[in-house]
């Protein structure tokens, strides 16, 4: 799908590299022993080491290169045997040392691919430039006191995963993919809770515009800190219009850094001593190159989950999914895992359904996540198995499913305490039938008379004096026999 | 004993194991002299009561049996650059002026789990920034020394002023020091002590304030080798704290300290023979090689051609790290904090005011040679020439056991010379320089005395982790030395 911004000169073209942050899931911090729990009161998750006292020294965390190695495997990309971590040197009251301790010239990750799904069914490949690892720096408080900033230095030496794609993305819509998709890779991944809203995951978004045709890239501008998809897709509208106009009106794009405003809807230049630093980069010499054996990684490799696309395709070949289906199920990892629980045993389109249509639709309106889904994995696969041995009919299955959503109960009590068991004895339903034909004269005569869809009509006042319980196969079958011989 | 400079590490561990003397009556001592000679201004936070207790401790281990082995009950003086739990730490900085560590550095540490008695924290240059130690806040050190028939003070070199004037002078049978490019080795030779850098790596740098980390060495300055290669058993190990820490067990140091050289291959550098140095530095320097061939060593020339380019090196790369290192000292969470209309401008008063003028010289230095368009032909040429100078090393090793230099181009001087020319100031550390550059053990041990008086070292350079060759080689040239000079006018 093109998306180009049509200008009084003529047609221009969105380029986008993405830069996400993710939080990787550890339980200390990169380069120290202080726990990394979120919500801890201001200055609690802090060693000696975070507050950068004299002579502490940072130590690497094992576990940090574990997922990032975990991530990059994940994204089908380079692991790099030997990487440097090197010193980001700038001033700031939140960065204790005086610089971040990140990776520069040699990251632990090169180039990989990430596959985004776009809504028109097809998928395109977006590139990987690079993994780094890095130390988040502390918060600045401005609110706490009226003269004074007060400093948190809890995610002071956090573990960051900094994910740079290349500048292959075209369209809003496949930034969001983009972002969408990294997140439930890192999810699936175990790496990153991907939680935009606790700051877990953000992204700065690089973005530049040029007249079709032209190859050339033009100069760039760097949004910074856009903490939702959404923002993303927005803030990827809003300033490339604006770099248009800028083209347009004789101007030129000049490269810095700008914040998106989502209230006001634009994006404006950050102050210029916020990021006009010369970092004066230089391999950390309190740390020593990180060198990974083979052996480390071929044992991250062989424990890696399923991921989504692999998971996706097996659904469509082995389960006979629809793609559409197949990828909103993978989308979510613990949406795909309640779902293969659920199927088990059972139909899996059916299970499907149930679950895209049904219980989606329920989750949506009580605003739960599927993980606190009042209606259990197992439970949804046996009201499907109840479908598929006739024990009730899909529209009793209905009334089961929301007494479920209600109670959490199993539907097979839930079908007991209620009677609702499917009537699949000839002769009862036959009763039926024989009594509804007897009271309708006027409507036999319609369908006798050539009206044959009037026997739905029929199906229905027989379903109603059975309660719904009445097999509609059965009921179809007889009426069709008793009415049109 | 009447004076307290005829003390070692090994004689008091002998005689407080034989009972002869009690470590609170040996530390009691020590005090008094310190408090004594505090023209010496060679302590910049003394310990007298910490001292005592450690003191008291330790004579009740050993008379309920538990002594735990040489260092116990010694007292030993603390450069101040090692942090130490409870007792100011000040780097001799303004910026750390009231600092008080809640930890205890691994190197002071080990020391004190040794058993040592710490006397107080050792004055020395700003971050461990000079060769004179002129540059402290709490002011200059004088040497205990004196220049024959003059009346001049003399600097006792630097960084490690402090602890030589202490140990020089009778106010510490063994202190610590820290080396970077030889600020062990040359304070040593100007005080005529024994002055130990171990390989880095060695010696865990954690908790000691950081100058160039990948130079930083923790080392003894004693009176003797056997005292140096006691001490550093006690200091040095590996430590998960640090990640440039040797992941190795440690030999024993003290019993390679025999004199026995036949057959060791010492080699003299052509390179490190200077136009500029004194005549009796150079004839110090041939003796020694005489001393070593009449040990029935064998002694040839070897070559380090990239010598020359090692202290332009030494003076990218320190600087570059220290930039780094010290913009920690922002007067945000400890420390001295000068106040500001903004953020940006309480760092540049609290900085301003808690640097002096080499230290911010230094960090000026760095910040440049990291920065855009100079880093390449700065920093990154550096280290090529580190890379190089270590190739050099290894290449002599191939011939050579040991390497015999002068420690430094000249004795010490009198406070006021160099002063206004860091160049100059900064080629005291040509002879210590290259082997810091390369991560290499040196150690300085006192050779004679110049015309005036005054001691004279002799540097030893010897492979990664043969500390124990280096031993043996330091113990036969003291042996043949016989360096036995006292300064004059200390008690």
């Amino acid at each position: 799908m093109t998306y180009l911004i049509q200008g009084e000169t003529g047609d221009w073209e969105v380029v986008v590299g993405l830069e996400v942050h993710a939080q990787a899931i550890t339980n200390s911090k990169l380069f120290s022993g202080a726990p990394t729990t979120f919500g801890a009161e201001p200055n609690q998750n802090v060693a000696l080491v975070d507050a950068a006292m004299p002579g502490m020294l940072p130590v690497i965390n094992e576990i940090a290169i574990e997922q990032a190695v975990r991530t990059g495997l994940g994204l089908r990309a380079v692991i790099n045997r030997t990487s440097v971590f090197e010193r980001k040197n700038y001033f700031y009251a939140d960065l204790p040392q005086g610089y971040q301790i990140s990776q520069f010239l040699h990251p632990i990750v090169g180039e990989g691919t990430v596959t985004v799904d776009l809504a028109d069914g097809t998928s395109r490949d977006i590139g990987v430039e690079r993994l780094h690892l890095e130390q988040d720096a502390g918060k600045s408080m401005h609110d706490q006191d009226p003269t004074r900033t007060m400093i948190d230095l809890n995610r002071a030496g956090v573990v960051l995963m900094e994910i740079v794609s290349k500048p292959d993305i075209r369209t809003p819509e496949e930034a969001g993919a983009y972002v969408k998709k990294m997140r439930a890779i890192i999810r699936y991944l175990g790496t990153c809770d991907g939680n935009m809203e606790e700051g877990s995951m953000r992204a700065d978004v690089n973005v530049s515009v040029r007249p079709v045709g032209e190859t050339e890239l033009r100069t760039r501008v760097e949004v910074k800190n856009v903490n939702s998809v959404r923002f993303v897709m927005q803030a990827i509208e809003i300033e490339a219009a604006r770099q248009v106009d800028v083209w347009e009106e004789g101007g030129e794009v000049v490269q810095e850094t700008r914040l998106f405003d989502a209230h006001k809807g634009e994006t404006r230049p950050m102050r210029t001593k916020e990021f006009a630093h010369d970092y004066r980069y230089f391999p950390d010499p309190d740390l020593l190159p990180i060198r990974l054996e083979e052996d480390f990684i071929e044992k991250i490799r062989a424990s890696l989950p399923e991921l989504p696309d692999d998971k996706k395709a097996r659904f469509i070949s082995e389960l006979g999914l629809s793609a559409y289906d197949a990828g909103v199920l993978v989308a979510d990892r613990d949406t795909a895992a309640y779902f293969e629980e659920a199927a088990k045993g059972h139909d899996a389109k059916q299970v499907a359904n149930w679950l895209t249509t049904n219980l989606f639709g329920a989750l949506n309106k009580l605003d739960l996540e599927i993980g606190a889904s009042p209606i259990s994995a197992t439970h949804l696969g046996e009201l499907v198995g109840l479908i598929e041995d006739d024990t009730i009919s899909s529209r009793i299955a209905k009334d089961v499913f929301e007494e479920m959503l209600a109670t959490s109960k199993s539907p097979e009590a839930i079908v007991e305490d209620k009677g609702l068991k499917q009537i699949t004895d000839t002769r009862a339903i036959e009763a039926i039938v024989d009594q509804v034909i007897a009271d309708s004269p006027d409507q036999v005569a319609d369908v006798q008379g050539g009206n044959e869809k009037g026997i739905g009509w029929f199906v229905g006042q027989v379903m109603k004096a059975s309660q719904g319980k009445a097999n509609p196969g059965q009921v179809n079958g007889l009426l069709r026999k008793k009415l049109l011989g | 004993m009447s004076d307290l400079r005829d003390w070692t590490i090994a004689s008091a561990a002998d005689a407080l194991t034989k009972g002869e003397t009690s470590s609170v009556e040996l530390t009691d001592a020590f005090i008094e002299a310190i408090e004594a000679n505090r023209s010496l201004n060679a302590f910049i936070t003394e310990t007298p009561e910490l001292a005592r207790h450690r003191a008291a401790e330790s004579d009740a281990r050993r008379a309920s049996g538990d002594a735990k082995g040489p260092m116990d009950g010694v007292p030993i003086a603390m450069k101040d650059l090692f942090c130490t739990e409870g007792v100011r730490t000040t780097a001799a900085s303004h910026i750390l002026d009231n600092f008080v560590p809640t930890y205890e550095s691994t190197v002071s540490g080990k020391l004190r789990d040794a058993g040592a008695v710490m006397l107080g924290k050792t004055n020395l240059d700003e971050f461990a920034m000079g060769s004179a130690n002129i540059t402290s806040y709490f002011g200059s050190v004088k040497n205990p020394w004196t220049p024959e028939g003059a009346n001049a003070d003399l600097v006792p070199g630097g960084s490690s002023g402090g602890s030589v004037a202490a140990v020089a002078g009778g106010l510490a049978i063994a202190a610590t020091g820290t080396d970077t490019g030889g600020s062990i080795r040359q304070p040593a030779s100007f005080t005529g002590l024994v002055g130990m850098k171990p390989t880095y790596g060695r010696c865990s740098r954690w908790g000691t304030i950081a100058f160039a980390s990948s130079l930083d060495q923790a080392g003894p300055l004693t009176r003797t080798v056997e005292d140096a290669a006691i001490m550093l058993q006690a200091m040095a190990g590996h430590d998960p704290k640090d990640s440039t820490s040797l992941p190795i067990d440690l030999p024993d140091f003290r019993s390679a300290c025999t004199t026995d050289v036949k057959g060791l291959r010492v080699g003299i550098p052509d390179e490190y023979t200077l136009d500029s140095m004194p005549a009796e530095i150079q004839k110090l320097w041939d003796q020694g090689a005489q001393w070593f061939k009449g040990m029935g060593a064998e002694v040839k020339p070897v070559t380090l051609p990239h010598t020359k380019y090692a202290l332009p090196a030494y003076y990218i790369v320190a600087p570059a790290e220290a930039s780094s290192n010290l913009s920690r000292y922002d007067g945000v969470r400890y420390g001295l904090r000068v106040p500001g209309d903004s953020l940006d401008e309480m760092y540049e008063l609290t900085r301003g005011e808690g640097f002096g003028e080499e230290v911010q010289r230094r960090v000026l230095i760095g910040a440049y040679v990291l920065s855009a368009g100079y880093y390449d032909a700065y920093y990154v040429k550096a280290q090529k020439v580190r890379t190089l100078i270590a190739q050099d090393f290894k290449k002599a090793f191939a011939d050579v056991d040991v390497i015999l230099t002068p420690t430094a181009p000249s004795a010490a001087f009198a406070k006021g010379e160099k002063m206004d020319d860091p160049i100059a100031m900064y080629l005291n550390d040509v002879f210590t320089v290259p082997a810091s550059l390369a991560g290499l053990p040196a150690i300085s041990v006192p050779g004679g005395l110049d015309a005036n008086g005054l001691p004279l070292g002799l540097q030893l350079i010897t492979r990664v982790c043969q500390e124990e060759t280096l031993f043996r080689a330091a113990s036969a040239l003291e042996a043949a030395a016989n360096f036995t000079a006292r300064p004059g006018d200390a008690s």
